[in-house]
C-alpha cells in the first residue's frame, strides 16, 4: 500500500509583516476596478492580494468584486484571476488545487508551493455556495484559503437581502412599509463559527476587519501558510448598501468591533484566539459601546425606533453574556445535565 | 511473438487485450489509458457505475489521478471545470436531473473554452422518477456549445471516449464534449471490447496542453471579466467559429483513430445499415440500433426494404451530409428517445432537426415522419420498429400520415 494517509504539500511559508512600515510595496490588485468610493470590499482584495505574493491564484465568485471589480480590458489583477459562479468558490478553488496537485505529482507542472484563493461574497458564500465551502472544508489534501468578504446583502445586484443581512434593515428586498416597519426578522448566520465547529479538518478559521489592515493582511498569510482547506470571514462596510458617507466607512468597521457585533478572533489548529478591541471586551477592559453608535451612523437602519435598537441591544448583549465562547458559539452555558 | 512471455501489466502497454465488460467500465478504461488528471464523481445511477470503477482502478494503483467525490453535480462539474483551465485532463458525468443540477457549471463551459469530457448516462428527468433512458438531459445543452455524441456498444464507447479528448482538446476546438450513453442498455451491459494498448494511446491522445489560456502564476491573465455587451457578441461568436470548425476535426480525428487503432467507422456522424437499396429508412440514436437492426432484418426477410440510418454526432449535427444521405429514400422514420413538448409538428429533437436539414439541404425532400418510443427506460421493441416502418411505407406511397407518433403506449 503506498498512500494510506493523506500526504500533505507544503505551503509557501509567508512570515507575519512586522508593522506598516515592512509591508512590501508591490501591488497585486490595482487600478482598473470600478468599485465605489469607500469600498471596504474592494480594500480586502487589495490586502489579500498583497499578503498572498505573486505565485497565488485567485477565483472570484460572482458579486460585486467580480461585476464591479473585474471588466474586461481594465483588469485590476497582478495574479492570474478567474472568475468562479456564484456558488462555486469551494468548488472551483478544489479543482484548481486539485489540478495542481495532480499535474505536479506527475511532473508534468513544476512541483512548488502556489496559494489558491476563491473569495465571495456573503450571498455566495452563506447562502448559495454553502453546500460547496462546508465540503471543501473536508478535503484535508489541498492547500486553499476561501475568503468571504461580507458586506452584509446582494450588493452588486441592488442590495437584497443575505443570510448575513443584519437584523431588521432595509434592503431592496426588507423596505419598510406603512404596515410593516421590519421585513427582516433573521439574525445574522454566524459563518466563521459554523466553519469552525462543523469542520475539524481546517486548521485556521478567522474573522477579520478592513479596519484593521496589517492584521488582516497577516491573518490571510497565516491561514495560507498553514495547509489544508482555510476559511476567513471579513467585514465589509459599504457605502452603497449601508447608507452612510464613505468617509466613515474605516470608522464604521471600528464601531462593528466597539459594539460587540463583529467579534475578531482566529482558531488555529483548534485553538481560539480573541484579538484586537474584542480581546480587550472579553477581559473586560473596553467596555462595549451601545450598538445606536452604530447602528444610527447607517442609513439602512434609520427607519428603526427606540424599540428596535433595543431589541437589536439586547441580542448582542445575549451574544456576551449567554453564549458559551461569548460572541462565538450560541450554545448556552448552562449545560443540562438531565 | 516476444509479447508472450511478457508479464500482464506489460503486455497491456504494448499489446491490444480484450474483456467482457460494460459501457460503464469501456469508458472507465478509456479513462486510464487517457491518464485522466482529475476525475469528480456523484452518485446518481445509471451513469455512476463508471465512477465505481475508476475509484477501484485509483485504489489499485493502476490509474493516477485526483478523484473527488463531490456533494452535488453542481460542485461536480465547477470542480472538473476549474481544474481544466489550470491544464489538467478532466473526467466527470452525471444522469437525468444531476445533469440538470449541474446546469449552471454546464453552461459556462463552452465559452471558458474548457475541453472537458463528460459521460451523460441517459436517464429520464423527474417526475415521476425512473431509471430508464430517455435522451432530454444530454439534449439540454444542445444550443449551448457542448459536442454530442451517442454511442450504441460498449466498444464504440471506449473508442469514443479517446475520440473525445482528441477532438475536445484540439485547440481549434476548447470545448466540453458529452458522451452519452444509454442507461442500462449500454452502461450495464457487457460485451466483449478491445482494449487499446497504452503505448497505442500515447500515440493517438497528445498530452492536453492550455497553451496561453493557462491559469497559473507564470502566466498572469484574467479569465472571464465582465464583458457586457461590448464583446460578449464577439466571444458567442468564436463559439459558433467551433462549431463551423467541428466537422472537420471530427473528420481528422476519426481517420487518425483508424490508423493508429485500425479499427473502421466509416463515416464519423452516421452509421448506415442496409440503407443502399432501401426505399425507406429509419433513422435514430443510441442503443435503439440493435432492437431496429433486428426488426430491419426481419422486415427485408418479408421482403420490405428498408434500411436503418444511426445519428452518432448531435452536435455538430451534419446537416449536409445528413440531408444528402437522406434525400435518396421515399420516405423517413425518426424515432426519438425524447420530447420536445411544443415544438414544430409537436416531434421529438432529433424529427425537428432532420426536418431542418432536409428542408435546406436536400433536393427532393421525402416525407419525415417523427416517432416518439421507449421513454422512461421502455424497451423499443422488434413490434414497435414494425409499427414504425408500415406507417413510413405507408407515407412513401403517398397516404398522408401523422407529423408525430407516439409508439408503444399502453391502454
Amino acid at each position: 500500500m503506498s498512500t494510506t494517509f493523506v500526504e500533505e504539500k507544503p505551503t509557501q511559508e509567508l512570515e507575519a509583516f512586522k508593522g506598516v512600515k515592512k509591508v512590501p510595496h508591490e501591488e497585486y490588485y490595482t487600478s482598473g476596478h470600478r468599485t465605489c468610493q469607500g469600498c471596504e470590499s474592494a480594500q480586502i482584495m487589495k490586502l489579500m492580494a498583497k499578503a498572498a505574493g505573486p505565485r497565488t491564484i485567485v477565483l472570484g465568485s460572482t458579486g460585486c468584486m467580480y461585476v464591479a471589480n473585474t471588466s474586461y480590458y481594465s483588469t485590476p489583477w497582478g495574479v492570474p484571476w478567474m472568475h468562479t459562479q456564484l456558488g462555486s468558490s469551494g468548488s472551483g478553488a478544489l479543482g484548481v488545487a486539485a489540478a495542481l496537485r495532480a499535474q505536479m505529482r506527475k511532473g508534468t507542472m513544476k512541483d512548488e508551493p502556489i496559494n489558491v484563493i476563491a473569495f465571495c461574497g456573503d450571498g455566495g458564500g452563506a447562502d448559495m455556495g454553502l453546500g460547496a465551502i462546508s465540503a471543501t472544508m473536508t478535503h484535508p489534501d489541498y492547500n486553499l484559503l476561501i475568503l468571504m468578504y461580507d458586506n452584509e446583502s446582494y450588493a452588486n445586484t441592488d442590495i437584497q437581502i443575505s443570510g448575513t443581512s443584519p437584523y431588521g434593515v432595509n434592503t431592496s428586498f426588507s423596505t419598510p412599509g406603512k404596515v410593516r416597519r421590519i421585513m427582516h426578522h433573521r439574525w445574522k448566520k454566524n459563518v466563521a463559527a459554523l466553519m469552525l465547529a462543523g469542520h475539524p479538518t481546517c486548521k485556521y478559521v478567522g474573522t477579520i476587519s478592513t479596519s484593521y489592515p496589517l492584521q488582516a493582511m497577516n491573518n490571510i498569510r497565516k491561514a495560507l501558510s498553514i495547509g489544508g482547506p482555510t476559511f476567513i470571514h471579513c467585514l465589509n462596510p459599504c457605502p452603497k448598501g449601508w447608507d452612510f458617507d464613505p468617509v466613515l466607512s474605516f470608522q464604521l468597521g471600528e464601531l462593528a468591533v466597539e459594539t460587540g457585533i463583529w467579534p475578531l478572533y482566529e482558531v488555529e489548529n483548534g485553538k481560539l484566539k480573541l484579538y484586537g478591541k474584542t480581546e480587550k471586551i472579553a477581559n473586560g477592559k473596553f467596555k462595549r459601546l451601545p450598538v445606536r453608535e452604530y447602528l444610527l451612523k447607517q442609513g439602512r437602519f434609520a427607519h428603526f425606533v427606540e424599540e428596535d435598537i433595543e431589541f437589536f441591544q439586547s441580542k448582542v448583549d445575549e451574544m456576551w453574556n449567554k453564549w458559551l465562547v461569548p460572541g462565538i458559539i450560541p450554545l448556552q452555558k448552562d449545560v443540562a445535565t438531565e | 511473438m516476444a509479447t508472450l512471455t511478457l508479464p500482464v501489466e506489460e503486455k497491456k502497454k504494448v499489446q491490444e487485450q480484450e474483456a467482457l465488460i460494460t459501457g460503464a467500465e469501456a469508458i472507465a478504461i478509456a479513462c486510464k489509458l487517457a491518464n485522466v488528471d482529475v476525475v469528480t464523481a456523484y452518485p446518481i445511477r445509471p451513469y455512476d457505475t463508471v465512477m465505481q470503477y475508476i475509484s477501484q482502478l485509483v485504489a489499485d494503483g493502476e490509474m493516477d489521478c485526483e478523484y473527488i467525490a463531490a456533494e452535488g453535480e453542481h460542485s461536480q462539474f465547477e470542480i472538473v471545470k476549474h481544474a481544466s483551465v489550470c491544464g489538467a485532463r478532466v473526467f466527470c458525468g452525471s444522469s437525468g436531473v444531476g445533469w440538470m443540477y449541474a446546469m449552471e457549471a454546464l453552461t459556462v463551459t463552452p465559452a471558458l473554452r474548457v475541453p472537458m469530457v463528460a459521460m451523460v448516462g441517459n436517464r429520464a428527468l423527474d417526475d415521476p422518477g425512473a431509471f430508464g433512458v430517455e435522451h432530454n438531459d444530454a439534449l439540454a445543452v444542445r444550443d449551448l456549445g457542448w459536442l454530442l455524441t451517442w454511442v450504441d456498444s460498449a466498444q464504440e464507447a471506449l473508442d469514443t471516449a479517446l475520440i473525445a479528448y482528441r477532438v475536445a482538446e484540439d485547440r481549434r476546438m476548447f470545448v466540453p464534449l458529452a458522451l452519452s450513453c444509454d442507461g442500462a442498455f449500454l452502461t450495464h451491459s457487457q460485451a466483449l471490447v478491445k482494449i487499446p494498448a497504452a503505448e497505442q494511446v500515447k500515440k493517438f491522445l497528445p498530452p492536453y496542453n492550455r497553451g496561453d489560456l493557462l491559469l497559473h502564476p507564470d502566466n498572469v491573465i484574467s479569465v472571464a471579466p465582465q464583458a457586457n455587451e461590448d464583446w460578449v457578441m464577439e466571444i458567442r461568436r468564436q463559439n459558433y467559429a467551433v462549431t463551423e470548425r467541428a466537422c472537420d476535426v471530427i473528420r481528422e480525428v476519426y481517420a487518425d483513430f483508424e490508423k493508429t487503432f485500425g479499427r473502421k467507422y466509416g463515416n464519423p456522424f452516421f452509421e448506415e445499415y442496409l440503407t443502399e437499396d432501401a426505399e425507406v429508412v429509419l433513422l435514430g440514436m443510441g442503443t435503439m440500433s440493435t432492437p431496429v437492426k433486428v426488426a430491419v432484418r426481419k422486415l427485408r426477410e418479408e421482403g420490405k426494404k428498408v434500411g436503418f440510418v444511426r445519428l452518432r454526432w448531435f452536435r455538430p449535427f451534419a446537416g449536409p451530409e445528413i440531408a444528402k444521405c437522406l434525400e435518396r429514400f421515399k420516405a423517413v422514420g425518426v424515432i426519438d428517445r425524447d420530447f420536445s413538448f411544443g415544438s414544430p409538428n409537436l416531434s421529438g429533437v432529433v424529427a425537428t432537426e432532420v426536418r431542418a436539414a432536409m428542408y435546406t439541404g436536400a433536393s427532393t425532400r421525402p416525407p419525415v415522419l417523427g416517432f416518439i418510443c421507449g421513454l422512461g427506460g421502455r424497451e423499443v421493441t422488434v413490434p414497435d420498429v414494425e409499427e414504425i416502418t408500415k406507417s413510413v411505407f405507408e407515407a412513401a406511397k403517398g397516404k398522408a400520415q401523422p407529423l408525430t407518433q407516439w409508439i408503444g403506449l399502453r391502454g
